[in-house]
């Protein structure tokens, strides 16, 4: 089965704190912090995108595994917030690593869940034999309405892949996903700001399909989550992922490494890619790492994989996702974030 | 000659950092010449530029071209990477009282303009500093 080549990630360093946000809209903040279990969120510069955050990412995983990019025969990026309505984002990435021309390029789109789906559709390409390597990127710099609940948490980042023949850093060993038509959370074309279903966004959404997910990926590999050394859940604030890890009966301990969105906020299509880069950075040799994934509209998808012994000495190459979250960053005030964001309507 | 054709055709500059290496005396130009400017050798090889140097010199523009306005203010500098190249470019992600020369910088991919709202979004290379 296909494998986990190269990996990398990419955070820019702005950063709003919650309380920053809540003061401008009079919120309260200590119960945002409480209820979401987050501090703040990342914040694109005004000349940062999904693009370039792929590209940066996909340099990091390229610098790991050293491999040829002109291998690379499929460029997927899955994001809901892709720079252009009409123009794919995949051509200027693929440009930008050296993979082009002989290469097939897709932009995903499913909500938070894009990234994963661009992972899995890599694995299936390469196991088919129709690529060699594959890239699969997850990315977003999304945006809340201002002073909605979703404000305090969309986030940017990005999540490289590449994904090739044999074991890798990783070898994959189960997938699932689990879907159906759930509306939760919504775009409709021409609109700025997504729209959502409040309290709906839980339960029948989140819950029910990473749950649903996650059991049906226990029972094909007929395991138990103790048998699983972290898990990783996509993360649309702090407080889900835990929770859902919980209640299917995985520890706390096994979902921390992975567990970025208290200080990094929901990257959508980033969230559980970036969560399984932070894993990978600290994972041994032997460990299982259990995935699943969740886009609004609705689904999950969900990954086995176990940690080979080329891991260790591959990942010192590029920088820790921990590193690039926790180093150098830099707080802005409401003012620069709506500046930075295109927030502020400016003269003709 | 529009904007998108004149971007597209320096693509491999500004995404791949592509230079010209001499094949008589070794330089490395950037852009590609077609004449080597210190052999005058025609004949070169296509090398992708180090992607780290130290900064040369350094200035912040606070008055800047129109469509750099709403970036302003930003540093700008000229390094000289790792393999001799001298390139010139916008510096990311610094704070103005760190800007000094000598200071260690790599090129990261970045938007570096945009035609306006309905226009091409033009990428490229800007420093940024290691930290
Ligand atoms: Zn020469």
């Amino acid at each position: 089965m296909a494998g986990i080549i190269g990996y990398g990630a990419y955070v820019p360093r702005n950063r709003i704190k919650v309380e920053e946000i809540a003061k401008v809209w009079g919120a309260d903040a200590p119960s945002y912090k409480k209820g979401l279990m987050l501090r703040e969120k990342s914040v694109p510069s005004p000349d940062q995108d999904v693009i370039t955050m792929s590209v940066e990412a996909t340099r990091h995983a390229l610098t790991r595994c050293g491999i040829d990019p002109q291998k690379i025969g499929a460029v997927y990026i899955g994001s809901e917030s892709h720079p252009y309505a009409v123009k794919p984002s995949g051509t200027v990435v693929a440009e930008a690593i050296g993979a082009t021309p002989d290469c097939h390029c897709v932009d995903f789109e499913f909500a938070c869940k894009a990234g994963s789906e661009a992972m899995f559709v890599c694995m299936g390409l390469v196991d088919a034999g129709a690529i060699e390597y594959g890239l699969a990127i997850g990315a977003d710099t999304s945006q809340g309405a201002p002073g909605d609940a979703l404000e305090y948490s969309a986030a940017a980042g990005a999540a490289a892949y590449i994904i090739g023949p044999g074991d890798g850093v990783a070898k994959m060993l189960a997938t699932h996903s689990f879907m159906t038509d759930t509306p939760d959370f919504w775009r409709r074309e021409y609109m700025h700001y997504p729209r959502h279903a409040g309290r709906f966004t839980g339960e029948p959404a989140y819950f029910k399909h990473v749950t649903g997910c996650a059991k049906a990926m226990l029972e094909k590999t007929n395991s138990k989550p103790s048998d699983y050394a972290y898990a990783v859940f996509h993360q649309p604030n702090g407080k889900f992922p835990m929770r859902v890890g919980q209640q299917l009966g995985f520890t706390k301990e096994q979902i921390e490494p992975g567990w970025l969105a208290p200080t990094l906020g929901n990257t959508y299509s980033g969230s559980s890619p970036m969560g399984l880069t932070a894993t990978l950075d600290i994972a041994e040799p032997g460990d299982k790492i259990f995935m699943v994934s969740y886009g609004s509209g609705a689904g999950s998808d969900g990954f086995v994989f176990e940690a080979t012994d080329e891991l260790p000495k591959m990942r010192v190459k590029a920088p820790f996702t921990r590193t690039l979250l926790d180093e150098h960053k830099v707080y802005i005030d409401y003012g620069t974030y709506t500046k930075y964001r295109g927030k502020i309507r400016k003269g003709e | 000659m529009s904007t998108s054709a004149r971007y597209w055709r320096e693509i491999p500059q500004r995404y791949r950092y592509e230079g010209a290496k001499c094949k008589s005396c070794g330089k490395i130009s950037f852009p590609p010449r077609v004449v080597c400017k210190s052999c005058g050798g025609r004949e070169f090889e296509k090398v992708e530029l180090a992607k780290q140097g130290k900064l040369l010199t350094h200035t912040v523009i606070r008055v800047g071209p129109s469509q750099f306005a709403d970036q302003t203010p930003y540093a700008v500098g000229v390094a000289e990477l790792d393999d001799g190249v001298r390139m010139t470019a916008m510096i990311a992600d610094v704070d103005f009282e760190e800007l000094k020369v000598g200071m260690p910088v790599k090129l990261e991919f970045r938007k570096v303009r945009d035609e306006g709202e309905a226009g091409i979004i033009c990428y490229g290379y800007k420093f940024v500093p290691v930290r």
